[in-house]
């Protein structure tokens, strides 16, 4: 616990942790601009990432038994000072973001390197750390303008990697605009809401936020900024129907950045939508309103089946697991709309599980990319023989997103069925399973095109570099790993649940 | 030896012989040799478990924990050993049989094709012995994964089709309907371990019961329960080893027996006849039996009509589940054993006459008897078992289930056996009758015997002699099976 005197007596760096997590990447970003090099700016945004990596793992080791870790940034005690807070929940977000960003990195190497000009690269890197930290920040602080704050960093960053598809594809550019277009009414929505939430207690500490919503109570301008909010976060989390920016963004964005967004910008939002739902409002203020059961819940079930169906129709690998991603979002939101402890517990583990299954996804198809040239199916058709160890990444990947037994994804898809039955909802346990049925056809449609169908004439032999092999298979095998041991992501996912659960008691400040 | 390990040998060694066939891809000779080896060394590995069990019930073994309460673990009982000596010891057949059938066929991939078998067996393994229902369900789905490029193997249109139906049913009725019942089950009971008696008594009551029983029972798609079938003729398009083993035996057997072990310990004999929770299962496999029956008289090309035999067979053993008595539930156990034996037989000697003559129609096979006389004759003896006339084994688990069926007054399931067997000898003896006495018109009278390579007609020759050996060891199986109903 960070105490006023921090700030002029020797701490040890252990309790600089929070800060660091925020800082170390986002002073790598000018020192990459500043070294210029190449192969430096790589390194220095891979070490960074590592550490950022470190860090995240050494708050979760403190906190994962149910305790919270508070920092006081510059020792300005909240409410006037910002403060950062770390619970299980957002540990597991930072572990999760900070951990596929290292693996990403090393296959950024060279898929970054054939699919953009060598000048632009160390900007490209400087951007990607500043992603990183914007999307860091959003989860370790507990302020609820900072959120905003971090939110913006992300996104601007995240804006021009996606337009740095354009060497390869020109569609990026309207892609990254469309995107930016949407992501700036969606933050337009979220400042609303917290400036409405500021007039009506005052204060801008989720923790403060959260104590006076609970002793005032549900007002006109409460539940306006509730709307607002969930408005605004769901258009970041790109929750079904404000998910029009993705499939394009995904689909023309470098084969790196989708890996590395896929798995993390999402899931953060995933994470900022239930920190505001259940600490900030309370799951009483959920409960009476049935906003979850009658808004979030239906608005999820359309997710998991109508983005599910249209990815079955795509012949483009890219935009089909776009697509996907937007129907797993249902999943995670299907979750979030139980209101009950295996109901979060689902949606935060699948946030992570999902996140890994992606990553090995997006990573296997951008070697398919960089080999062939294209993700469209008449492109990579065949190519299960030529490129052997991406295209067995990508079935790994393909099983986890389906969820069979053994694969990460089952874990998840088990704890939300469990968590329907307990419910009693009958028809929703029979929804998932069904819509997992429909991942198995646009699984086995790529399946079926890399194995038992011919390779197109002009594509080159070869399997993918061995820097981009390794970071795909650290994740494809992490997805049978957390399918088969369960006790960190679980672990974490229970913790997490129940803290949020507590609503407002689990976010007392000190 | 210690059972744990042999256990763990059992399971792993043909996990060793899948990736031995994709490390020694390019030697073919040293890569089959390497299979069979590890074929044998399975068998051997069960046997070491019979011999250190019997047929009583082994420690479980825990290799970790999945989800908390869920744990990865095995299990000896006598259905299981059973099902895992009859599937690797038929292994080693199929094997021999499998390497003279692709070479003698010229098919491809054969390192594929061995891996993702020798993997098909692991898992069935894995299923065999598994100490609740979750490792079951997971290895069953391993099982569907990996014989899912066996059916597509030879990638034509036609091939693609039918292991897109393959996969559908079996991905389908596992996630979509068995998974469900296993969630529900765990929710309820609080434990997935396969209790003697069962876990459900006094958990759930009314029609519920029925309920989650047509879960399980639409949901275990590998036991073709009508009209969850269509897969096992889909599954044709394999080459025929993986007809013979995994359609025979393997797979489908894993669907029964995962029946058999969802009746026995999961639901629990008694409470299935105290609630009366299965009779409608009972009319329907009965009335899949007799409908797959009628459909395989109709069928010209042999596998397909061996197939939908098939899909008639497996729900003698459903049957015996459904009728709810330990007669019926012995005689379903048997079953396996004895249909296992008898429908291999018959597959491979498909295969035989497809190898010698590229002949899959039963209206070609006219007089081929005369130039194949050992495949006929095994194809006799295998169709005599299925049937289930004395002297083979297949009489003796039809008549455990007529007893069963008399039993319990269901005199319209002794119909329905009975009125079974007629139908079987419709529609296999007239295969053996045009092969041996009809003249065939591209045959010369005087022609040669001409069989397919030894390797290929060897192994059904082999099976079939194990239908009469193992009439005369009915009963020793039927003792090693009783626990399984003793009370508790």
């Amino acid at each position: 616990m960070a105490t006023e005197a921090a700030h002029h007596t020797a701490m040890s760096l252990a309790e600089q942790l929070p800060v660091l997590q925020v800082l170390v990447p986002f002073l790598a970003a000018p020192l990459i601009v500043f070294v210029g090099h190449r192969g430096l700016a790589w390194l220095v945004a891979f070490v960074t990432s590592a550490a950022a990596f470190v860090i995240a793992g050494l708050m979760l080791g403190q906190v994962i038994g149910g305790g919270v870790i508070y920092y006081h940034i510059g020792g300005w005690a909240p409410p006037l000072g910002i403060e950062y807070r770390v619970d299980a929940t957002n540990a597991f977000v930072l572990l999760l973001v900070s951990g596929i960003s290292t693996i990403v990195l090393p296959y950024a190497r060279q898929s970054v390197a054939s699919e953009i000009p060598l000048r632009h690269h160390a900007l490209f890197y400087a951007c990607y750390m500043l992603c990183l930290t914007g999307l860091l920040g959003v989860v370790v602080t507990g302020d609820a303008f900072n959120v905003f704050v971090f939110l913006e960093i992300s996104s601007l960053s995240t804006y021009v990697l996606v337009a740095q598809g354009s060497h390869r594809d020109k569609r990026a550019l309207t892609a990254a605009y469309d995107y930016l277009i949407m992501g700036t009414i969606g933050a337009t929505f979220f400042v609303i809401g917290l400036g409405m939430l500021y007039m009506a207690t005052g204060t801008l500490n989720m923790a403060d936020l959260a104590a006076r919503i609970a002793s005032q109570g549900a007002n006109r301008t409460v539940i306006a900024a509730f709307g607002f909010i969930v408005v605004g976060m769901g258009l970041k989390a790109a929750l079904y129907p404000l998910h029009l920016w993705l499939p394009n963004a995904y689909t023309y964005a470098p084969s790196a950045v989708t890996s590395f967004l896929a798995a993390t910008a999402t899931k953060v939002a995933i994470y900022v939508l239930m920190r505001f739902m259940f600490s900030v409002f309370q799951p009483a203020f959920l409960f009476e309103g049935n906003t979850l059961e009658f808004l979030i819940m239906p608005l999820a079930v359309m997710a998991m089946f109508a983005a599910s169906v249209i990815a079955i129709f795509q012949t483009d690998l890219k935009r089909l697991l776009a697509y996907s991603s937007i129907a797993q979002i249902g999943y995670m939101l299907l979750g979030i709309g139980m209101l009950s402890q295996t109901g979060l517990t689902a949606a935060i583990v699948h946030l992570f599980n999902h996140g890994i299954t992606k990553a090995a996804l997006f990573m296997g198809v951008g070697a398919l990319v960089f080999r062939t040239g294209g993700s469209f199916f008449d492109r990579v058709q065949g190519m299960g023989k030529t490129m052997p160890w991406t295209s067995g990444a990508i079935v790994i990947g393909g099983l986890s997103l389906i969820g069979v037994p053994g694969t990460a994804g089952f874990v998840s898809k088990w704890y939300l069925v469990q968590g329907a039955l307990e419910k009693g909802w009958w028809p929703v346990a029979v929804l998932i399973v069904v819509s997992s049925l429909l991942a198995v056809i646009y699984v086995w449609q790529i399946i079926e095109a890399l194995y038992l169908q011919a390779p197109a004439k002009d594509i080159p032999a070869g399997e993918a570099p061995a820097t981009m092999l390794i970071p795909m298979w650290i994740m494809a095998l992490a997805c049978i790993y957390f399918g088969l041991a369960t006790d960190i992501t679980l672990g974490a996912a229970q913790a997490a649940a129940q803290g949020l659960l507590a609503g407002s008691s689990g976010m007392l400040s000190h | 030896m210690e059972t744990h390990t042999a256990i763990l040998l059992t399971l792993a060694l043909p996990t060793l012989a899948a990736v031995s066939n994709i490390v020694l891809r390019d030697q073919a000779n040293l890569r089959d040799a390497v299979t069979l080896a590890g074929a044998v060394a399975t068998f051997l590995s069960v046997l070491q478990i019979l011999a250190n069990v019997g047929n009583g019930t082994s420690e479980t073994l825990v290799l970790f924990e999945i989800l908390p309460g869920l744990d990865l673990a095995f299990q000896v009982e006598p259905l299981g050993l059973l099902f895992a000596i009859v599937a690797s010891g038929l292994w080693i057949l199929t094997h021999i049989y499998g390497v003279g059938y692709m070479r003698g066929n010229k098919e491809d991939h054969h390192a594929r094709f061995f891996s993702c078998f020798s993997l098909a067996i692991a898992s069935v393994m894995g299923i065999a012995l598994a100490a609740n229902m979750f490792t079951l369900f997971l290895f069953y789905e391993v099982l569907t994964l990996s014989t899912y490029p066996l059916v597509a193997h030879k990638g034509t249109p036609e091939a693609i089709r039918g292991a897109r139906t393959y996969l559908g049913v079996l991905i389908g009725t596992s996630i979509g309907l068995q998974l469900i019942a296993i969630i529900w089950t765990y929710a309820i009971a609080g434990t997935l371990d396969f209790t003697r008696g069962g876990i459900l008594d006094g958990k759930i009551a009314g029609s519920m019961v029925a309920v989650l029983l047509a879960l399980y029972a639409f949901g275990i798609g590998k036991a073709a329960l009508m009209p969850f079938h269509r897969w096992l003729p889909a599954a044709m398009v394999a080459p025929t080893p993986v007809s013979a083993l995994l359609h025979a035996v393997a797979v489908v057997k894993a669907g029964v027996f995962t029946m058999l072990k969802v009746g026995i310990y999961i639901f629990g004999i008694d409470f299935l006849a105290a609630t009366g929770a299965s009779v409608w299962l009972m009319w329907l496999a009965a009335f899949s039996i007799v409908a797959a029956s009628v459909v395989a008289m109709t069928k010209d090309n042999l596998k397909a009509r061996l197939a939908y035999s098939t899909v008639s067979q497996l729900s003698y053993i459903t049957l015996g589940m459904a009728l709810a008595t330990s007669m019926g539930v012995l005689g379903g156990g048997m079953h396996i054993a004895m249909h296992a034996m008898g429908k291999i037989t018959l597959f491979m000697c498909a295969g035989s006459i497809y190898v010698a003559t590229h002949k899959t129609d039963i209206s070609q096979m006219t007089g081929l008897g005369r130039i194949m006389p050992i495949t006929f004759g095994a194809f006799f003896i295998g169709a005599l078992s299925i049937i289930g006339l004395p002297p083979l084994g297949g009489s003796w688990s039809k008549w455990l289930l007529i007893m069963a069926a008399a039993d319990t007054g269901q005199w319209l399931m002794m119909v329905v056996l009975g009125l079974s067997s007629l139908l079987n000898v419709a529609y296999l003896l007239p295969v053996v009758g045009r092969g041996y006495f009809l003249k065939g018109q591209d045959i010369p009278a005087d022609a040669k015997m001409n069989e397919a390579p030894w390797m290929v007609w060897l192994p059904p020759a082999l099976t079939a002699v194990g239908c009469i050996v193992l009439f005369f060891f009915a009963g020793d199986i039927q003792t090693f099976l009783s626990p399984i109903v003793a009370p508790r």
